[in-house]
């Protein structure tokens, strides 16, 4: 193996040639690094052949227990048919960067507008974006914005009970920098308790989060509700969602929603530790505030649609400190992934798909409900994908019995579980009910 | 001279190089009774295309695009590096791909990689400690900012409410410090690097941190680094080191000894994970002992039980819903492992040796030197932006343009170390040719890509930002 890195071609002859056309000796001339900030160490990393890197790897890898998934709350498993790896790992969409030069990279610009125009069907609302990080960072920057085109200044955000203490967290360190803190919202059987909010709500809020299906699994019933006392307050409605379930729900322009955020790799990738991709869109009036990139049409010197970044002076690399946002590099590649599953679905497909999550849910629900000692939905309300199931053990014991057993479910409370079906591991769901009744004698 | 003629899939009769979804058929539906009807959406219109349609749009999408294995790609700043695509492959192994909420006990393998990136990191950047979690560069450096905070606000230190960078930071970098809550204080350059005494002028008692990146947007060395370091740590202020110019110096100089405190890495720059079309990167963040309490949660740790998660004592809390952009991260791992010292020490020499290389070659001015894997060449009497439609007819990608405003016409060039020196003499060919022709050849670039140039104005004025948009067309 020859030393130095397997990506750098210089034969040996091409680099003196090199260097002589430079004028230096050798390579170490060409750094003005002084002495005493010099690195005379090592890392103490070996180089190692690729077949050794990847056998390596997956020996690390393969400590992981192969459970199988009944797991969401956030983090979704649907099948991703193979044409899409095969499609977005092309080179020249998957190594090119963005599209500073619109002229050379028509392909990738065209897919990020088909992706943004998807999401403006599914929502309802007539801007998206190309992207946001991943649902936690895009309820930031919903905040943010609200914040910034509020008539008068504001320092609440209102989110339901049943929002992950992550998705806080985040929305916390975004709403630091603009003096916004956080409070929750009692709920009410799974939903946002209308009332509570109601209450809460007041001339200092500037935004008020729902979601739809809710973490909890549950579909809302009050979202007309809950926008209307979002806008009684001068307060923005941002409502959280993804592209399976918004295939089925309420349209969320219809309900009043201002801003969609939430995670739209529910599509386009499947279980991949979190990695995710953050959706935006909004209204017409708050376009100026997008954070993140917009992909729109145009006409080239020839007289064709083109397609372009636009509006661009709203980002970091031209308003720096007065930017919408500080994100650059976002995730554009995720985007192209989910746009292509969207199309291969198609709308048959799509609304397939999320009617089935309602069934398998409740074919579940009913099924575990059946065994003694578990009581399931615990919500008495409509579910997609998953449930919080009731059960008189200890939910710690019952979830470490089950991974035993070789399943993976949430511990949600002392005696709570939840558990998510999709098509991936509906194939499962006999040996995991088996599982939940040996636990239950 | 290159030939490049970029594919343009025209529609015989229509005004556009490719369909959209949208014009290749569309269908409307409406939900079933699987739902009551006040809890569902009325209808749903979406594009309806089997499958070898869409493989067709998409193939042809991506024949309408350029990435690295297209073509040398020189943007500063970016280090479009070749990416691997063994690491494609370790990172799609079924074992990769495990719920985030998943026990530490049954997640021992993710675990174990996660502490493994973690420590290469802090062994390359010179720091005690490091998060993954953060989903991109700018990410870091608000991440990094909020760190800041949270150490100064500890200190009871709430004087603290500005952030000094330089003229020619990155404009992530007063973008993450404003999103933080900073009032950010911009210092001029003098010859290039940070002016000392403007610097000392600008921090004092109200200082959080500075922010800089070592080789700097010229590409110049900031020789009086432990001095700028001494300045800002005298004043009690944090220094914060960008890591998107990183590749200069991999095994040759850490930002842990040039005395920065804080510090984010670019994985999809210096440790080639694929750019995407603008994401998914990963910016982790690494810090002195001193910070590693405030670092985002949780954190993993290895005990005589295996691998563990633990929340620091005094914890930012999160930055990411999870864990931040995970197979991106296994991806770096994977060509950090690749590479080793030697390797990583020889992209580095390689890319300055490139960059020398290059520069020789061109025949127009770049006026701030000695440069080392980038630098910012002027276009002189031409418009940088027309020189780079031009270029794009030759077949390259061409460098970053009109930035840093220090330099009239910026080019500025990171060509990387993965090209060889025909490619480079190209490179320096496109350049060549494309600064030196007439006004009008320039105007009209490119005529060789899918698209002749495009109107931007009329993208802004009247924006149309999807194909519903269009409708009304």
């Amino acid at each position: 193996m020859t030393a130095g890195s397997p990506f750098a071609p210089h034969t040996a002859e091409e680099t003196q040639a090199m260097l002589d056309a430079v004028g230096v000796v050798d390579e170490d001339d060409l750094f003005d690094v002084p002495e005493s900030v010099r690195f005379d160490g090592e890392f103490g990393i070996d180089a190692t052949s690729e077949a050794d890197v990847v056998a390596e790897t997956n020996r690390i890898l393969a400590e992981n227990d192969d459970l199988t998934e009944f797991l969401g709350r956030g983090h979704y498993d649907h099948y991703v048919p193979s044409v899409i790896d095969h499609l977005a790992d092309r080179s020249e969409f998957l190594t090119s960067y963005t599209q500073y030069q619109p002229e050379v990279a028509q392909g990738f610009l065209q897919a990020l507008f088909e992706y943004q125009s998807m999401l403006v069907e599914l929502t309802g609302l007539p801007i998206a974006n190309a992207s946001m990080y991943d649902a936690a960072t895009a309820l930031g920057e919903a905040a943010l914005l609200a914040a910034r085109v509020r008539s008068t200044s504001g320092s609440t955000v209102l989110v339901p009970g049943y929002v992950r203490e992550e998705r806080i967290s985040v929305l916390e360190n975004y709403g630091a920098g603009a003096d916004l803190t956080v409070e929750t919202v009692a709920t009410d059987d799974g939903n946002v308790d209308v009332d509570a909010l109601a209450a809460a709500a007041d001339e200092d809020t500037v935004l008020v989060y729902a979601e739809n299906p809710t973490t909890l699994g549950t579909v809302e019933e009050g979202l007309d509700a809950i926008g209307d006392v979002a806008h009684d307050n001068d307060a923005l409605f941002a409502l959280g969602s993804d592209p399976v379930a918004l295939a089925l729900l309420q349209r969320p322009a219809d309900v009043g929603a201002d801003v969609v955020v939430g995670d739209a790799a529910t599509l386009g990738m499947p279980t991949a530790y979190g990695m995710g991709l953050g959706m935006f869109a909004t209204k017409e009036e708050f376009l100026r505030q997008v954070p993140g990139r917009l992909v729109g049409a145009s006409e080239d010197a020839a007289g064709k649609r083109a397609y372009t970044l636009t509006l661009q002076t709203r980002e970091q690399h031209i308003r720096r400190e007065r930017a919408t946002s500080n994100i650059c590099t976002n995730q554009a590649w995720v985007a192209l992934r989910t746009a292509m599953h969207v199309a291969y679905l198609g709308p048959d497909g799509l609304l397939e798909t999320a009617e089935r999550t309602v069934g398998l849910a409740r074919d579940l629900a009913d099924r575990l409900d059946a065994i003694d000692g578990v009581s399931a939905p615990v919500h008495d309300r409509h579910h997609v994908r998953e449930f919080v199931a009731h059960t008189d053990q200890p939910a710690a014991a019952v979830v470490a019995d089950l991974e035993a057993q070789g399943f993976a479910v949430h511990v949600v409370d002392e005696h709570a579980i939840q558990v998510c079906v999709t098509e991936t591991n509906e194939h499962a769901v006999d040996d995991l009910v088996a599982a939940v009744e040996e636990v239950h004698p | 001279m290159q030939h490049y003629d970029q594919a343009r899939w025209s529609e015989a009769e229509g005004d556009a190089y490719e369909p959209l979804l949208s014009e290749t058929g569309e269908r409307t539906v409406e939900p079933g009774d699987a739902l009551p009807e006040d809890l569902t959406r009325d209808s749903l219109t979406l594009p309806d295309v089997s499958e070898p349609e869409l493989s067709r749009h998409y193939v042809r999408l991506s024949q309408q695009n350029y990435g690295v294995e297209s073509g040398p790609y020189p943007l500063g700043s970016c280090t479009m590096k070749y990416n691997p695509p063994f690491t494609e492959d370790v990172a799609a192994v079924d074992d990769a791909m495990v719920h985030p909420d998943r026990s530490a006990a049954t997640t021992q393998g993710t675990l174990a990689l996660v502490h493994r990136l973690q420590d290469y990191l802090a062994r390359i950047g010179g720091v005690d400690a490091v998060t993954l979690q953060p989903p991109a560069g700018a990410a870091g450096e608000f991440t990094g900012i909020r760190i800041a905070a949270a150490y100064h606000e500890a200190n009871g230190d709430d004087a603290r409410t500005e952030v000094v960078i330089p003229d020619t930071a990155h404009g992530t970098n007063p973008a993450s410090a404003a999103m933080a809550g900073y009032d950010v204080v911009e210092i001029p350059s003098d010859e290039g690097r940070v002016d000392l005494d403007a610097l000392e002028a600008a921090v004092g008692a109200e200082t959080a941190a500075f922010m800089l990146t070592n080789p700097n947007t010229l590409g110049l060395f900031e020789r009086d680094i432990e001095a700028i370091a001494d300045i800002v740590h005298d004043a009690g202020a944090l220094l914060y080191y960008d890591g998107a110019n990183l590749n200069a110096l991999l095994g040759r100089a850490r930002p842990g000894d040039m005395g920065f405190d804080i510090m984010h890495f670019n994985v999809h720059k210096t440790f080639a994970t694929p750019h995407g079309g603008g994401g998914p990167g990963a910016g982790p963040v690494g810090v002195v002992e001193d910070l590693a309490d405030f670092l985002p949660a949780p954190r993993v740790r290895e005990t005589d039980e295996g691998y563990e998660h633990f929340e620091p004592e005094r914890s930012i809390g999160k930055v990411h819903g999870f864990y931040g952009n995970w197979l991106v991260l296994v991806k770096a791992y994977a060509y950090i492992d690749r590479l080793g010292d030697e390797g990583l020490r020889d992209a580095s020499a390689k890319a300055v040796l490139n960059a020398n290389y290059l520069a020789e070659r061109i025949d127009l001015e770049v006026p701030y030197r000695p440069f080392h894997h980038e630098f910012v060449a002027s276009a002189g009497d031409r418009d940088a932006a027309d020189v780079a439609k031009r270029m794009l007819d030759y077949g390259v990608h061409p460098p970053t343009t009109k930035w840093p405003e220090i330099v009239d016409e910026a080019l500025m060039t990171e060509p990387t170390e993965i090209e060889n020196r025909r490619a480079l003499d190209q490179l320096a060919d496109a350049f060549n040719a494309a600064a030196g022709e007439d006004d009008d050849t320039l105007a009209d670039a490119p005529t060789r890509t899918t698209a002749r140039r495009i109107d931007q104005v009329s993208a802004a004025r009247t924006p149309r930002l999807s194909w519903q948009a269009l409708d009304g067309d």
